[in-house]
C-alpha cells in the first residue's frame, strides 16, 4: 500500500448533495477563499475547486460538484455529477472519498441521492449540515445508529458558523489514511423484489466491464439503466453494447411486468422504502403545531395581493439602482477612464502605438470596465435573494404568468438581469434544467433591452421626438422610451412563445423547484456569490470585448493613405505658419476634424458601411448609419461616436451630446439636399437597435452556453430579420402615412 | 375517502398518494423527489395566480404546477 507518500498525487475529496443543502458554505468553510472555477471541458457546468489542510497537515483538493437529486441524470449538473463518481470523465479523476452534504431537517429526500452515491462502494462521510436549523424545528438524528447502519462516519456541521467543520477534517484524515475503516453497509437489496434482483443481472453482465473502477456500483447502475424510460443514457449509443443493451433493458422490462413490477418506478418506491425504514430509526420530530417565521413570512410574500406589489416594489428597486444609482459610479469610472487615455495620449508619441493604445485598449478596456457598477448590483441583488430563499418565491409567484408564454418562472431572472446586460443574463439560465426551456430563454435574453443600448435611445429622442405633452401629464418622449423598451418585452415574449410551440416543443422535466425556509442573508456568502460570478463577467465578455476593440480600432483606422496624411500635415504647417493664438487653435481643431471624417470614410468600416448601404437604404438609413451599426458589433453605444465623428462633433468631453443633436437635427443629403435625420429615421433607427443583435459578446456566450455554432447562426438571424423587417415596415409604413 | 388528483385539493387538505395517471418519463423525477406511493402531502398554499402549488411532503415544501398535481393521485384526508 502507497500512504502518505510524499512524493505521492495530492489526494482529492468531492463534495455531493441535494441543492440547498448548504454545500457551498461547506466547501467555503473547508477552503476558505482559495478556490477556482473553470468549466468541465466541453459541458456549460462549473467545476469549483479548492484547498484544504488536514489536522495532520496534509494538503487535499476540493472538488464542489453541481447540486444534483439524483444519480440518474436528468440535467447536464447531474450528468456531471454521476461521470465523476462513477470515473467515467477523462478530465476529473474519481475522487478518494466523497463528502454527501445532507439537509438534516429533511433528511428523507437528500438520503435518495445519499443512499445512491453509498451504493457506489467509494468511501464516503455523510455531513448532516444546518443541524442547529434541524434541532430549532425540532428534528433530531441519532447520528451514532445512522453511522452503524450505513457504514460510514456522519459528522453533524453548520456550514455557516464553521461549527463542525474541524471534526469533519478530522473525520476527512483518518479515512483518507484507511479507506477501510468505513465499509458501506447500507445496501437497497432488501427492499428489492426478489424477481427484480435476478432480472437485473443480465444487464449487469453487460456492463461490468465499463465500470471497473468502480465494481460495486454496477448494481446500482444496472437498476437506473431499468428505470430510464427514453434511453437518455449515453451508455444506450454505445457502439459495442448500445443495442444489445437496449434488447436486453426491454426484455427485462416486459418480464417485470408480467409479475407486477413497475420498472418505471421501482427504484424510488423501494429506495424510498429504505429511506422510512432507516429514517424510523434514528430521526426523532418532535412537530410544534405553531407556525414557522417561514409560514407567517410566506403568508405576506405569496399574498395574493402583498405578495404581488412587494415582488413588483423589489423589480423597482433593483431598476432603480441599476438604472439610476449605479450612474454614478458609472459617469466616475468613464471619466478616469478619458483621464487616462487624455494622459496616455501624453505619453506617448503620435503615432499608430498611440492611437492603438489609446482608441484601441483604453477605450476598449474601458467599455467594459463602466458596466461593471451595473453588473455587481445585479448579482449582489441575485446572490442576496437566493441566499435568502425569496428567490424560489419570486419563482413561484411568477411562473403562471411565464407559463403563458412557454417558458417557465426561473427564466425570469435571466431576462431581467438582461436588461442590464445580455452576457449575466445568459449565464444565470443555468439554474434552469429544461433544455427547451432554457435555450428559448437564452434565445430570447438579446432581445431585452440591455443598457448599452439606452444612450441611442436618449439622444435620438432628445434630438427628434418633439418635447411634447399627451394629456397634459405624459410626456412624449418618456412615452416613446418606455414603448421601445414595451417593444422589446413584447418581442422577447412573443418569439419565446412562438419557439416553444415550434422547434422547441415539450419537456423533459416537471417545473418543479424546493421552498426553502427564508434564512437571515450571509453576507459573506452574498458577496462571495456575486463575486465570483462578476469575475466570470469579466473573464468571458471582458477579454472578447477587449479584443473586439482592437479589431474595430483596426477596422476604423486602416488603410492610411500616406498621400492624405501628407495633404493634412502640410495643411496644419501652413496654419501653423499664419496664424497664432486662439484662431491657430480654432484652424488646427478643424482639421483635425476632416481629418478623422475622411479616414473613417476610406477605412474598412467605412467601406463595410457603403456595402451595406443598399441593404439598409429601405429602412431609412444612410451609409454613416451603416459605419455605426458596423462599430456597434464591438459595443452598441459606438454609434454614437460614429456618428460624432462623421459630422464634425467634439467627439470628447460634455459637449458632444448638444453638439451632436445639433449636428444631426441639421444634416442633409448632399445629392438630395433634404434632411439626412428624420423623427422617422429616427424611429425606424431606434426600432432597430430594440431587435438587432450587435453584439459579439452575446454571440460568444450563446456559443459557448449551448455548444453549438448552430444556435448562435440561429440566433443572429432570427434577430437581424426581425430587426431589418420591423425597421421596413417602421419607416415604409410611416412614409406611406405621409410622415417625414 | 375519495381519491382525486393532487390539484383538486384545497389549501390545508391532506392526502395520500395512490399513484399515477399516466406512465411518463417526466414523472419520474416527481418520485424522485419522493412523491411516490404512500407518501403523505399537504396543500400549503396555491400561488398568488392560481397555480404552481405549494405542498409539502417528507418535511419539505415542493412547489409543482397544477398539470403535473393532476397526474398524481391521492386519497383525500381530513383536513386540518
Amino acid at each position: 500500500m502507497i500512504k502518505n507518500n510524499p512524493g505521492n498525487k495530492m489526494k482529492e475529496i468531492a463534495l455531493v448533495g441535494n441543492p440547498n443543502t448548504g454545500k457551498t458554505t461547506i466547501f467555503n468553510a473547508l477552503t476558505g477563499l482559495r478556490h477556482s472555477t473553470a468549466n468541465y471541458p466541453g459541458v456549460t457546468v462549473e467545476k469549483k475547486i479548492g484547498q484544504t489542510q488536514l489536522p495532520g497537515g496534509e494538503e487535499i483538493s476540493v472538488l464542489d460538484l453541481p447540486g444534483a437529486y439524483s444519480l440518474l441524470p436528468r440535467s447536464l449538473d447531474e450528468e456531471v455529477v454521476h461521470d465523476v463518481l462513477l470515473g467515467i470523465r477523462r478530465d476529473t479523476p474519481p475522487p478518494d472519498l466523497v463528502l454527501v452534504i445532507l439537509d438534516a431537517n429533511n433528511l428523507e429526500r437528500n438520503l435518495y441521492l445519499a443512499t445512491q452515491v453509498l451504493e457506489t462502494g467509494i468511501p464516503v462521510i455523510l455531513v448532516l449540515n444546518m443541524w442547529d436549523m434541524a434541532k430549532k424545528s425540532g428534528t433530531t438524528v441519532d447520528l451514532g445508529k445512522l453511522s452503524e447502519i450505513t457504514g460510514v462516519p456522519c459528522v453533524a456541521t453548520v456550514g455557516m458558523e464553521r461549527e463542525g467543520i474541524v471534526k469533519l477534517q478530522q473525520t476527512i484524515a483518518l479515512l483518507l489514511a484507511d479507506p477501510v475503516a468505513g465499509p458501506t453497509k447500507f445496501s437497497l437489496e432488501p427492499f428489492l423484489p426478489d424477481r427484480l434482483k435476478t432480472e437485473l443481472d443480465k444487464i449487469v453482465v453487460l456492463i461490468e466491464d465499463r465500470l471497473k473502477d468502480r465494481p460495486k456500483a454496477v448494481f446500482g447502475e444496472a437498476l437506473r439503466l431499468l428505470s430510464d424510460r427514453i434511453f437518455r443514457s449515453p451508455i444506450f449509443e454505445s457502439m459495442k453494447i448500445g443495442d444489445l443493451l437496449r434488447t436486453e433493458v426491454l426484455s427485462v422490462r416486459a418480464s417485470l411486468k408480467e409479475n407486477g413490477i413497475d420498472s418505471t418506478s421501482v427504484e424510488p418506491e423501494c429506495r424510498y422504502r429504505a429511506i422510512d425504514h432507516l429514517c424510523g430509526q434514528v430521526v426523532q420530530r418532535v412537530s410544534h403545531k405553531v407556525l414557522t417565521f417561514s409560514d407567517r413570512l410566506d403568508r405576506i410574500l405569496t399574498h395574493r395581493v402583498w405578495g404581488i406589489l412587494f415582488f413588483i416594489g423589489i423589480m423597482g428597486v433593483i431598476f432603480q439602482s441599476i438604472f439610476s444609482w449605479a450612474q454614478v459610479p458609472m459617469d466616475l469610472l468613464s471619466r478616469a477612464i478619458e483621464k487616462l487615455g487624455d494622459l496616455a495620449q501624453g505619453w506617448l508619441p503620435a503615432g499608430a502605438l498611440q492611437s492603438l493604445v489609446v482608441d484601441g485598449i483604453i477605450a476598449g478596456v474601458g467599455n467594459v470596465i463602466v458596466f461593471l457598477p451595473q453588473i455587481f448590483l445585479l448579482f449582489f441583488f441575485i446572490a442576496l435573494f437566493e441566499d435568502t430563499g425569496y428567490m424560489a418565491r419570486a419563482v413561484f409567484v411568477l411562473d403562471k404568468l411565464m407559463k403563458k408564454v412557454g417558458l417557465n418562472g426561473k427564466a425570469f431572472l435571466p431576462l431581467l438581469s438582461s436588461f442590464a446586460c445580455t452576457v449575466p443574463g445568459i449565464l444565470s439560465t443555468r439554474t434552469i434544467e429544461d433544455r427547451n426551456d432554457r435555450l428559448a430563454t437564452i434565445l430570447v435574453a438579446p432581445l431585452m433591452s440591455c443598457s448599452a443600448r439606452l444612450p441611442i435611445y436618449t439622444l435620438l429622442i432628445a434630438a427628434f421626438i418633439p418635447n411634447l405633452h399627451v394629456f397634459h401629464i405624459l410626456h412624449l418622449q418618456g412615452l416613446t422610451l418606455l414603448g421601445l423598451y414595451l417593444l422589446s418585452i413584447g418581442a422577447g415574449l412573443g418569439v419565446a412563445a412562438l419557439f416553444r410551440k415550434t422547434f422547441l416543443k415539450g419537456n423533459r422535466m416537471p417545473f418543479v423547484f424546493e421552498l426553502p425556509p427564508y434564512r437571515i442573508p450571509h453576507l459573506k456568502t452574498v458577496f462571495g456569490t456575486m463575486w465570483d460570478r462578476a469575475k466570470e463577467f469579466i473573464t468571458r465578455a471582458g477579454s472578447i470585448i477587449f479584443l473586439l476593440s482592437i479589431v474595430l480600432w483596426f477596422l476604423v483606422s486602416y488603410p492610411k493613405d500616406p498621400g492624405v496624411q501628407a495633404r493634412f500635415a502640410a495643411e496644419r504647417q501652413q496654419v501653423s505658419a499664419t496664424l497664432n493664438g486662439e484662431a491657430l487653435k480654432e484652424h488646427l481643431g478643424a482639421i483635425d476634424h476632416e481629418q478623422k471624417d475622411l479616414q473613417l470614410r476610406s477605412s474598412f468600416a467605412g467601406s463595410l458601411g457603403k456595402a451595406i448601404e443598399p441593404a439598409i437604404r429601405p429602412l431609412g438609413f444612410n451609409w454613416e448609419i451603416g459605419i455605426g451599426i458596423i462599430a456597434s458589433f464591438a459595443a452598441r453605444e459606438l454609434l454614437i461616436s460614429t456618428l460624432a465623428i462623421v459630422h464634425h462633433v467634439e467627439t470628447h468631453g460634455e459637449g458632444m451630446t448638444a453638439g451632436l443633436i445639433q449636428a444631426l437635427q441639421r444634416q442633409r443629403s448632399p445629392i438630395t439636399g433634404e434632411l439626412s435625420y428624420t423623427p422617422l429615421v429616427a424611429l425606424s433607427l431606434m426600432v432597430f437597435y430594440v431587435l438587432a443583435c450587435q453584439c459579439f459578446s452575446t454571440f460568444a456566450i450563446v456559443k459557448r452556453e449551448t455548444g453549438s455554432w448552430g444556435w448562435m447562426f440561429f440566433m443572429i438571424f432570427y434577430m437581424t430579420g426581425l430587426a431589418w423587417s420591423a425597421s421596413f415596415v417602421v419607416y415604409q409604413g410611416g412614409r406611406l402615412l405621409g410622415f417625414e | 375517502m375519495k381519491t382525486v388528483a393532487l390539484d383538486q385539493l384545497k389549501t390545508g387538505e391532506r392526502g395520500v398518494i395512490q399513484g399515477y395517471q399516466s406512465e411518463e418519463d417526466l414523472h419520474y423525477r416527481l418520485k424522485e423527489l419522493g412523491l411516490v406511493t404512500g407518501t403523505q402531502i399537504l396543500v400549503k398554499r396555491f400561488a398568488p395566480l392560481g397555480d404552481p402549488m405549494e405542498i409539502v411532503l417528507r418535511g419539505y415544501s415542493l412547489s409543482i404546477r397544477k398539470q403535473d398535481a393532476a397526474k398524481i393521485l391521492v386519497r383525500l384526508q381530513s383536513a386540518d
